[in-house]
């Protein structure tokens, strides 16, 4: 005879040590077994989008700071390129290597975090995070030695950067970057070939690359489904195609190689930087642009290869100091919303990990 | 791609865990350890140089959130007397476009980051607390004659003590035991 | 003869016969948990230390000398705190969950031998006991499942119940070959017949009584009751202040005893050259707890389809021939020198070990590597 069962709904809340930030998902169970997954958003919802139309474009900048609070200058990089695609205006080249250099750590930090946090949710106690956090830490410092912050930077401006790097920078920066590879290979010695790991996130809640595509994923999310698809080859901005890098591509789509991608990207990130350091010029680091910009009147879409994804600026001008509208394509609210697919059929440990996989930020979901 | 079995990716992991014994904890025991800060940190706080400032109120203008309020009068040489100058460091992000706009070098940010109140009105600064003292130092953020007098940062990516370092030491025991507060 | 029976003995020449019996038990009592609960606390102490030493950073150092007054910290900050008890659970199961998980604990360390001679008593089916009685915990945490009225509990307390019960076996098996080689139940013939550890000479038995109890006391990588980022500390979840403090004393006291057992079982317990024994036998049981925390800071933690297939599918297959290799030699080789015994035994752990690896095919069927 056969017991009746139900599916009960478990909420997990905006309160839940793994869901990264105040994110809600409501779960319907079987068992163990997830049967569908209905998320919740707009906890951290700022009115950014708003708050951008009555401030000016330069006083936007710290706005955009906080969309994604682990890699900040990206977000500064793609809104000042919308900007100056608005305004058609030229920035120096000592400018351009400065801001690549930026980009490219931003990068790794980020994918550092991601890894970290992803291997914490699958319950390594915070060991690789804090081996991780020792070389973020080192970068937080070379930040600060630039702009003087350590998590909101503000340091791009229409134009070009806001000052230059000081003198203490680079050798630090070289010394970081050539100790670089060798801690990439401790944190594969740690996991790539863990058994546990293997075991947890190999051949779990794959993403078909037809569904990839559908959905406009973009990221590490798209490349690991087998999509070789990325805006620095595709669609180069700023000077990225001086460079030489390659653009590693998942084979499956599941977790294991979301976090592969990752790792290799990190390691591409440390060969573009060698590069832009060697071929740095000297020169001035800022445009000469009015205090108070008025672009022509016209829309302009800036968009970059964030860690995250392709991070968009949609700007409307209307010959005002302000634009007129605003708006911001956040790569993880497209990502996630893949995350019932995914994650359908399989249990509720998987769920967690597939989240942290996907390596959200709630600052851009809600905005 | 080729996976390890039989147990050896553990092993190899567990290896590096073992290793990571014989290295020294990157911990600084604040508070009676405190690191050199960057020379151009954006700290917590604003210093106003009083005699340079004309009160043209561009630092307001170039606020995004609007934190500072200026009063002035016409005075008698031609210039603007301030008569009220507050900025409500509350409310502020510490994003130095002030300090950017400032077309005489009248305002800087400051190097403190224990600006911590009690009460949310002891926040809002006026013309009295803002002036640059003993204990509210100027920092280098787009004020380069400043920069080049402060000292260089500790940075963790020289490990060990050449110039510049956090001074690491591999068993972690305190010589000042604070109450930790 | 025990030290306390010797005591009986002595004390039964100079007092009435009902005070000789009960004041030996209850000085063995008091001194069993006067170590178990300095042990536990000392042990608090050394894993928040040697985790944080694992994860490049200090462990807690501010309270007291290098921090030895944190646990007495954590303790009082847990005694003050308000006890919640949830308002449509069921009271009087939650409030006797967390005693039947913690009192087995204090009670399998009436048969742990420190020294020759020193134990509580000497049961003649010592093993047996501690198998029985660390089994009631699964009770114990089934029961603050479920009276807590709350889905992640619920999870983890039915979790809870097929980790614990499919571990029981290989750990049971594990311990038959011991007591194969032994020819006793009880747990001081146990250490006497170690001239060489048994961890030397039973390496599969070994890794599987390990593997098993480091499981059973639901730590990582096997800590899914309590995990952290899947279902927000499991079990206790709706537990505040003293009751709290019953659980996780009871976690520490658990790891504290399995130690102890490994100890006894295979490594020969309180034995070694120059040191006293009481001295070797500390050494050991810190040791075994090492490695405890190094594997829980190294590995993360495993699904729980996962943990039972490798359950049922591993470690029980793999106990059943060991014992019958084990029953085999004891058969048929009672004479023979211990070392070519050890090589036998090293030759079939790594011959299973390699067979068993081909039943872990990566990615379930549905990728190819």
């Amino acid at each position: 005879m056969a017991i009746r069962t139900e599916p009960f709904v478990l909420n997990m809340g905006p309160q839940h040590p793994s869901t990264h930030g105040v994110f809600r998902m409501r779960v319907t169970l079987d068992g163990e077994v997830v049967v569908d997954v209905e998320p919740v958003v707009g906890y951290l919802h700022r009115g950014i989008e708003k708050l951008g139309e009555t401030r000016t474009y330069t006083q936007i900048i710290p706005l955009t700071d906080r969309l994604d609070y682990v890699a900040s200058m990206t977000n500064n990089f793609a809104y000042v390129l919308a900007v100056e695609k608005l305004a058609g205006i030229e920035i120096p080249e000592r400018a351009e290597y400065i801001r690549i250099i930026m980009a490219e750590t931003m990068r790794i930090s980020s994918h550092l975090m991601a890894i970290g946090f992803f291997l914490n949710d699958l319950g390594a106690m915070m060991t690789p995070v804090l081996y991780m956090w020792r070389e973020r830490e080192k970068l937080l410092d070379l930040y600060e030695m630039v702009c003087g912050q350590r998590l909101t930077y503000n340091y791009m401006r229409i134009g070009g950067v806001s000052q230059d790097v000081p003198e203490e920078f680079m050798p630090a920066l070289k010394k970081w970057v050539a100790e670089m590879p060798r801690f990439i290979d401790e944190y594969d010695q740690l996991l790539s070939q863990n058994e546990v790991l293997l075991a947890r996130t190999k051949g779990v809640c794959i993403l078909p690359r037809d569904t990839a595509i559908n959905i406009a994923a973009s990221g590490p999310v798209l490349r690991a489904s087998g999509v070789k698809w990325d805006l620095r080859k595709a669609d180069p901005y700023s000077i990225y195609d001086r460079f030489d890098f390659d653009i590693p591509v998942g084979t499956v789509g599941d977790n294991y190689d979301r976090y592969w991608v990752r790792m290799q990207e990190a390691r591409q990130s440390v060969r573009i930087l060698e590069q832009a350091i060697a071929q740095l010029p000297e020169g001035e680091v800022r445009a000469n642009v009015p205090h108070l910009l008025r672009p022509p009147v016209g829309e302009a879409y800036g968009h970059i290869e964030a860690p995250k994804g392709e991070l968009g600026f949609y700007l409307v001008s209307d010959r005002s100091i302000a634009p007129y509208r605003f708006h911001i394509r956040p790569p993880t609210l497209i990502n996630l919303t893949a995350l019932k697919d995914m994650v359908v059929g399989w249990k509720v440990a998987d769920l967690i990990i597939t989240f942290g996989s996907i390596d959200v930020c709630l600052g851009e979901i809600d905005r | 791609m080729k996976f390890e079995r039989y147990g050896i990716g553990i092993a190899k992991g567990m290896a590096l865990t073992f290793k990571h014994l014989f290295r020294s904890p990157i911990t600084v025991q604040y508070p009676e350890q405190k690191l050199e800060v960057s020379r151009r940190i954006r700290g917590n706080e604003l210093v106003w140089f009083v005699e340079r400032c004309t009160g043209c109120a561009t630092c307001a203008k170039a606020c995004p959130q609007g934190n500072i309020e200026i009063v002035t009068h016409v005075g008698d040489k031609n210039n603007y007397v301030v008569d009220k100058f507050e900025i409500d460091t509350g409310r502020c992000m510490f994003c130095g476009l002030c300090v950017e706009a400032c077309p005489y070098d009248a305002l800087a940010m400051g190097r403190s980051y224990e600006r911590a109140q009690y009460r949310r009105r002891d926040v809002i600064l006026n013309k009295e607390q803002l002036q640059v003292s003993d204990v509210r130092q100027p920092s280098g953020y787009a004020r380069p004659r400043i920069e080049a007098t402060l000292p260089k940062q500790n940075l963790l990516v020289y490990w060990d003590k050449k110039e510049g370092g956090q001074k690491l030491s591999w068993l972690g025991l305190s010589k000042k035991r604070g109450r930790g507060v | 003869m025990t030290l306390l029976e010797q005591f009986q003995l002595w004390l039964g020449g100079v007092w009435p016969d009902w005070a000789a019996y009960i004041v030996p038990g209850i000085v063995g009592i008091l001194i069993v948990l006067a170590f178990v609960v300095i042990s536990v606390i000392i042990f608090i102490w050394y894993e928040r230390r040697l985790l944080g030493r694992f994860q490049v950073r200090l462990g807690p150092n501010r309270l007291g000398p290098e921090g030895i007054f944190q646990p007495i910290a954590t303790a009082v900050k847990i005694l003050l705190k308000e006890d919640i008890v949830p308002a449509k659970g069921d009271k009087i199961v939650h409030w006797l969950a967390p005693v039947i998980v913690f009192v087995p604990v204090l009670l399998i360390f009436a048969v742990v031998p420190f020294r020759e001679g020193a134990i509580l008593t000497d049961l003649n089916v010592g093993i047996v006991y501690v198998v029985a009685i660390s089994s009631i915990s699964t009770v114990g945490i089934y029961m603050a499942g479920w009276a807590s009225n709350n889905k992640y509990a619920l999870i983890a307390a039915l979790r809870t119940v097929a980790q614990m019960v499919s571990y029981e076996l290989p750990v049971v098996l594990a311990i038959l070959g011991v007591v194969l080689m032994t020819g006793s139940l009880s747990m001081t013939q146990i250490v006497a017949a170690q001239d060489v550890p048994f961890a030397v000479l039973q390496p599969l038995g070994f890794v599987i009584f390990f593997l098993g109890t480091v499981a059973e006391m639901n730590r990582s990588p096997f800590d899914l009751l309590e995990a952290d980022s899947e279902i927000v500390a499991g079990y206790h979840i709706e537990y505040s202040g003293m009751k709290f403090a019953m659980f996780f004393l009871g976690e520490y006291g658990h790891a504290l005893a399995y130690s102890c057992i490994i100890t006894t079982l295979f490594l020969s317990g309180w034995q070694g050259p120059l040191l006293p024994p009481i001295i070797w036998f500390l050494i050991k049981v810190i040791a075994v707890f090492s490695v405890i925390v190094w594997m829980r800071a190294t590995l993360p933690r495993l699904r729980v389809d996962q943990l039972m297939s490798f359950a049922w599918k591993g470690l029980l297959p793999m106990a059943i021939i060991n014992l019958f290799i084990i029953a085999a030699e004891v058969l048929w080789l009672p004479e023979i020198a211990p070392w070519i015994i050890v090589a036998i035994n090293f030759v079939f752990a790594i011959v299973l070990v390699l067979l068993w690896s081909r039943l872990f095919t990566l990615g379930g069927g549905r990728v190819e590597v």
